[in-house]
């Protein structure tokens, strides 16, 4: 090995290029996946329904219904601490009429959208990436395919639109409930803000725009999550003593994909 | 020696003709090199080779589902080298394939949601739907007290059983089996033999039709009978041998090693 002060900086390039190479690879790879399965998803919609269709219900089950205890925790702890407090903030300097602008600002635009999705990570797609690299590991997908039955279709678009539609719920769940409970701290703490002044306010700070990429948002991070976790699972022909690592990968870079989405959808906003 | 009704020459199904199978994993080398090989219906094929010699490959690469490096592929008569989607889906679904070792059986389901899934998936239907044609394969195959059992709480020879009903039940014209002998106990091993057998000679899941089957071994004790065809993987090569067992035992050497445990 040459340890050389001169070599350094070669061997500095030559990692940022095995990086980006390998970042390449991957966009490519989850691009390609992406495109599959969205052509799958189109074309064989009526195929096979009454196989795929409760698949579907049973993601959404896993993914939503399921999570909705957790969701309904996670939302009361946003409105008390984050809500309620700065709620209690603005009114200490009498800017209380702000309120609903910061409710929606913080809470439908980002935290709402984000916390589910994360927990949604958490909570499902590790186990999906589970799930599905032991199936490819001990040969169940390629025997999947030796009875005439499409991976994708079978394992990956009941995810999809599983978690899409149990995202996009379960955020207007989690918004409904934080923004509740907020005005409840808020009310606790002597603010003086009614129900009606309060309501008025988010009404008034709610544009159109926020119920479409509410709805657009929430829908690319379930899809997103669940791409990036079957393609971790399904994509590469795994050993069982590659799945955690494979989990690992898939939940870094559904992360990195979920904020790199809601950094783009900030953007459109602010222009 | 007398020679198997069964054995009569049929349509082909499964023809590879100078064909180099890939190994599964990506990246080996070529397992096999210049295959030519023609499956008929009513055919019993026995292929046997030492472990590795790329006995799984060449049925999964007869079923479609790993592509020939070169060479060419026909199944049914039609040419399958280089089709993919729904028209090689549909050469799979006439093509059963059961594997090795516990039979890739889907350990999420119960056995009769394994046998009923590719009958759904090709009919688009419930399982209360196909209980009627999942309930004559379990019953033929005796699996019908663990139809509701979780999968993947099965012992290996039970598995590997329900996963020969999956593999059966879409009635599939040619039945490829990779080592289906291997970790069965002496019972279980008697029956998969006879059951086959009645498959080769027509069971009455079939209304009596002879079925064609491919049994891949490494053992070729258990399958030494008469009307049936036996190949033989070796050092890459495919060699068709005798369909006479006492023929073949004499002519080829390195059968030496599979044949100590024959002889």
């Amino acid at each position: 090995m040459n340890l050389l002060p001169g070599s350094l900086p070669q061997s500095y390039l030559n990692y940022t290029g095995h990086q980006l190479l390998a970042l390449g690879k991957l966009a490519r790879g989850l691009g390609a996946f992406s495109l599959i399965t969205l052509g799958v998803t189109l074309s064989k919609w009526r195929t096979s329904a009454h196989v795929i269709h409760p698949l579907i219900r049973e993601q959404i089950w896993r993914a939503g219904i399921r999570l909705m205890p957790i969701i309904a925790f996670m939302a009361l702890a946003l409105g008390f601490t984050i809500i309620g407090q700065t709620v209690s903030i603005l009114n200490r300097y009498g800017a209380q009429n702000y309120a609903g602008t910061v409710m929606v600002i913080a809470v439908v635009r980002e935290l709402g959208p984000l916390i589910t999705a994360l927990l949604v990570l958490a909570r499902v797609g590790t186990t999906t990436v589970i799930e599905l690299g032991q199936m490819r590991a001990s040969g169940q997908v390629e025997a999947l395919e030796a009875l005439g039955i499409d991976p994708i279709h079978y394992l990956v678009v009941p995810r999809v639109i599983g978690l899409s539609i149990s995202i996009f719920s379960l955020t207007v769940y989690l918004i409904l409930i934080a923004l509740f409970s907020g005005y409840v701290f808020a009310f606790l703490q002597d603010v003086p803000l009614k129900p009606g002044q309060y309501t008025t306010q988010l009404a008034l700070a709610l544009r159109w725009e926020d119920f479409v990429i509410l709805a657009l948002k929430t829908l690319f991070f379930g899809a997103t999550i669940a791409v990036v976790t079957c393609y971790e699972g399904l994509a590469k022909p795994l050993r069982q003593q590659e799945v955690a690592q494979a989990t690992t990968r898939a939940v870094v870079y559904s992360l990195m994909l979920c904020v790199l989405w809601d950094a783009l959808f900030i953007l459109y906003l602010l222009v | 020696m007398t020679q198997d009704p069964t054995n009569q020459i049929g349509d082909p199904i499964i023809e590879l003709t100078g064909a180099t199978v890939a190994a599964h994993q990506n990246g080996d080398p070529p397992v096999l090199e210049n295959v030519d090989w023609t499956v008929r219906s009513k055919e019993f094929w026995i292929v046997g080779g030492l472990p590795n010699s790329g006995k799984s490959d060449l049925l999964t690469t007869s079923a479609g589902l790993t592509r020939l490096i070169s060479g060419s592929l026909r199944l049914f008569g039609s040419d399958a080298s280089n089709i993919e989607g729904d028209a090689l889906s549909h050469y799979r679904s006439r093509i059963g394939l059961v594997f090795g070792d516990g039979g890739r059986i889907f350990e999420h389901l119960t056995v009769l949601e394994n046998v009923a899934l590719p009958w759904c998936y090709h009919h688009n239907c419930t399982v209360n739907e196909a209980l009627p044609q999942v309930a004559q394969i379990l019953e033929a195959t005796g699996l019908e007290f663990l139809a509701g059992r979780n999968a993947g709480r099965l012992s290996g020879s039970w598995r590997q059983r329900a996963s020969l009903a999956r593999a059966l039940v879409l009635r599939p014209e040619v039945l490829l089996l990779d080592n289906p002998l291997t970790g069965l106990d002496p019972r279980q091993s008697t029956w998969c033999l006879q059951f086959l057998k009645d498959l080769a000679h027509g069971h009455r899941l079939y209304g009596g039709k002879p079925l064609a089957l491919v049994v891949a071994t490494d053992d070729f004790r258990p399958w030494l009978q008469p009307g049936r065809k036996f190949g033989l993987l070796k050092e890459k090569h495919w060699i068709p041998l005798s369909d006479s067992p006492e023929l073949f035992l004499a002519k080829e050497p390195l059968l030496e090693d599979l044949i100590s445990k024959i002889a």
